[in-house]
């Protein structure tokens, strides 16, 4: 087991915050985007809190980016254009839903637990479906007008400042999840992934332990969902369905699951190749995700993350 | 009204053995290797295809493509299972469902490549089309098929699970592998054959399913919670949960659909997840 952490930023650390500054500079013809990375990174890092650190398998965690996506898209449409309180708004709904459905969610063990997401996430879906009225069905949630953030920058088609806004967020929400896990909080968590059985001994409620997570993960989901809501001004019912979610999934996979950092990497990667092999061909990008999915669990179980802790290590045994 | 009510059971109990054929395989894969396969449907989708083909292609008839489509979803099953499921049978449950979520996937978009991505359409013969009258009921011919066709599977598993050494293996092998293995049962043969039995069935189950069911490329991913749902209501590694919970399931959905359309699926998801509440180890069940 390594040492404990501390709340300190290595160099690493910080140099990694500088790439999307960078790339700002760099690739001003591509912000649109980075910003949809950007919301894929914090949508997977909401669920990196809950699968990476306490292993709770969710197939149904789109649920809360869409209950985030339409609490914001519904307010800006019906005339609440503010961007932060909009976002305010939607995290505080997606948290609530996020609390109710836990406590189904931390009963039983994974098989349970994963047909439970499935089935809540089903069921957000029908509903949003059904009340066409509301959320437009399947044609999607459209009219959504967004007023200038702080009065000052509008989101306007070269997608500057739904870039910034989107890298502001996802570092504020990136630092608290960071506190987080670092603090006795998240030790306990993991503590609850590496044996689930003896916490109790040491006094942790584990369940207690676990609904808590599952409500920051849902919080966090909904503030990414929202984010998309008012940077692309439209919400499609696939933000909740089960493609969604799986797809979320195989970012952190591919990132690799339990460092926060591997879920903006798994992202970044996933978005990058998303729209690269679609591209090429948008229907058969399904079968290159399914490929990489079935390859990355049979030879690459650690991801990006995974292999990138190896080859730190053996570098480190060569010079010693 | 009341004949309307019988309508409604008659069809919710064919749907539901329709149901029952597909997932009795999934039940034995879940409860004899612990293995969540969420790619279950696609087997049922191999069959399905395979009838389709060898009827609009060959001019084979419909009661001769069924067959066709138990042996073609089976030897995908045993060739999948060889080669890449049995890697996983010890992975954490995580690995198993992220991996047949890629199988699912691929499937899919292999499916349409090859395909398109329309419905299929099957040509049943004249005398399985058209209604009976039966006591006064107007009863569809094809559902009344359905329902001998699963009756008779059943009976025949039923055999071969309590009354042949081989079923006798099967259920030794889901109470208790080790001591199985310890003696002398080869565990991963029987496995195998299991598993190709399981995706026949289900292949079969897509064959007869197309009328009902339909059939597209995302099949597997449009019927995966009810697959899921059969046997987590019912058990894993039986015969008569799974068929009750299928037939549970069947007429809880033509009835929710009939009923109260307004609300579509939500009826079986809302019942899923109180099913899963009130009984949370019904799934994993005989083993923890």
């Amino acid at each position: 087991m390594s040492a404990l952490p501390t709340q300190r930023w290595s160099k690493l650390e910080i140099g990694f915050w500088l790439i999307p500054m960078v790339a700002f500079f760099v690739f001003p013809k591509y912000l649109t985007l980075g910003s949809q990375i950007l919301i894929a990174a914090l949508f997977a890092l909401s669920l990196d809190l809950i699968l990476g650190y306490a292993r709770i398998i969710s197939l149904g965690h789109a649920a809360f980016f869409g209950i985030g996506a339409y609490t914001a898209g519904l307010l800006a449409k019906y005339g609440w254009g503010e961007p932060i309180s909009g976002l305010v708004a939607a995290a505080a709904v997606a948290t609530l839903t996020g609390l109710v459905t836990s406590f189904l969610v931390v009963r039983g063990q994974d098989l349970t637990r994963l047909m439970v997401t499935l089935g809540i996430g089903l069921m957000f879906y029908e509903i949003a479906n059904q009340a066409s009225w509301l959320t437009g069905g399947v044609d999607g949630l459209s009219g959504v007008e967004m007023k200038k953030l702080f009065g000052v920058f509008s989101f306007g088609l070269d997608g500057r400042t739904a870039y910034l806004y989107s890298l502001a967020v996802l570092f504020v929400v990136f630092c608290f999840a960071r506190t987080l896990v670092r603090s006795p909080f998240g030790l306990s968590l993991r503590g609850i992934r590496e044996g689930e059985r003896r916490m109790p001994a040491i006094g942790a409620s584990v369940p207690r332990k676990l609904i808590a997570v599952y409500t920051v993960g849902a919080g966090i989901a909904g503030v990414a969902g929202a984010l998309l809501a008012q940077t692309t001004q439209f919400v499609g019912i696939d933000s909740l369905g089960f493609p969604r979610s799986a797809e979320l999934m195989i970012m952190l996979i591919l990132g690799g699951t339990g460092y926060l950092y591997g879920a903006l990497l798994g992202a970044a990667l996933f978005m990058l190749l998303q729209d690269y092999l679609s591209n090429l061909n948008p229907v058969y990008w399904q079968f290159w995700l399914g490929l990489l999915l079935v390859l990355i669990v049979l030879f690459a179980r650690g991801g990006l993350m995974g292999g990138f802790i190896a080859l730190r290590r053996r570098f480190a045994r060569g010079r010693s | 009204m009341l004949g309307n009510f019988i309508g409604v059971l008659f069809d919710g109990v064919a749907y539901g053995s329709l149901l029952f054929i597909i997932s009795i395989g999934l039940s034995v894969t879940m409860g004899l290797m612990n293995f969540v396969n969420l790619a279950h449907g696609a087997f049922a989708m191999v069959g399905g295809y395979a009838c389709v083909v060898v009827m609009t292609r060959l001019g084979v008839p419909f009661l001769a493509s069924l067959p066709i489509a138990f042996v073609a979803a089976a030897a995908a099953g045993i060739v999948l299972e060889r080669s890449l499921y049995r890697r996983l049978y010890r992975a954490t449950h995580l690995d198993q469902v992220l991996f047949s979520i890629g199988l699912v996937f691929m499937s899919i978009a292999a499916t349409t490549y090859f395909f398109g991505p329309q419905q299929q359409p099957v040509q049943l013969p004249e005398f399985l089309r058209g209604q009976v009258h039966v006591l006064g009921l107007d009863l569809g011919t094809y559902r009344l098929f359905l329902i001998a066709v699963v009756i008779i599977i059943t009976v025949a598993l039923t055999w071969l699970i309590e009354r042949t050494r081989f079923g006798a293996e099967i259920r030794a092998s889901v109470d208790n592998q080790q001591a199985s293995a310890g003696l002398g049962i080869n565990v991963y043969r029987v496995f195998s054959l299991t598993f190709a039995l399981g995706s026949g069935l289900a292949g079969l189950g897509g064959g007869l399913g197309i009328d009902v069911l339909g059939l597209d490329p995302t099949f597997p991913l449009k019927y995966m919670v009810y697959f899921l749902l059969v046997v987590a209501v019912g058990g894993a590694g039986t015969i008569k949960g799974p068929l009750f919970a299928a037939l549970i399931l069947g007429i809880f959905d033509v009835a929710g659909k009939y009923y109260v359309p307004q609300v579509g699926a939500f009826v079986i998801y809302v019942a899923m997840v109180v099913l899963l509440i009130v009984f949370p180890h019904g799934l994993a069940g005989r083993r923890t």
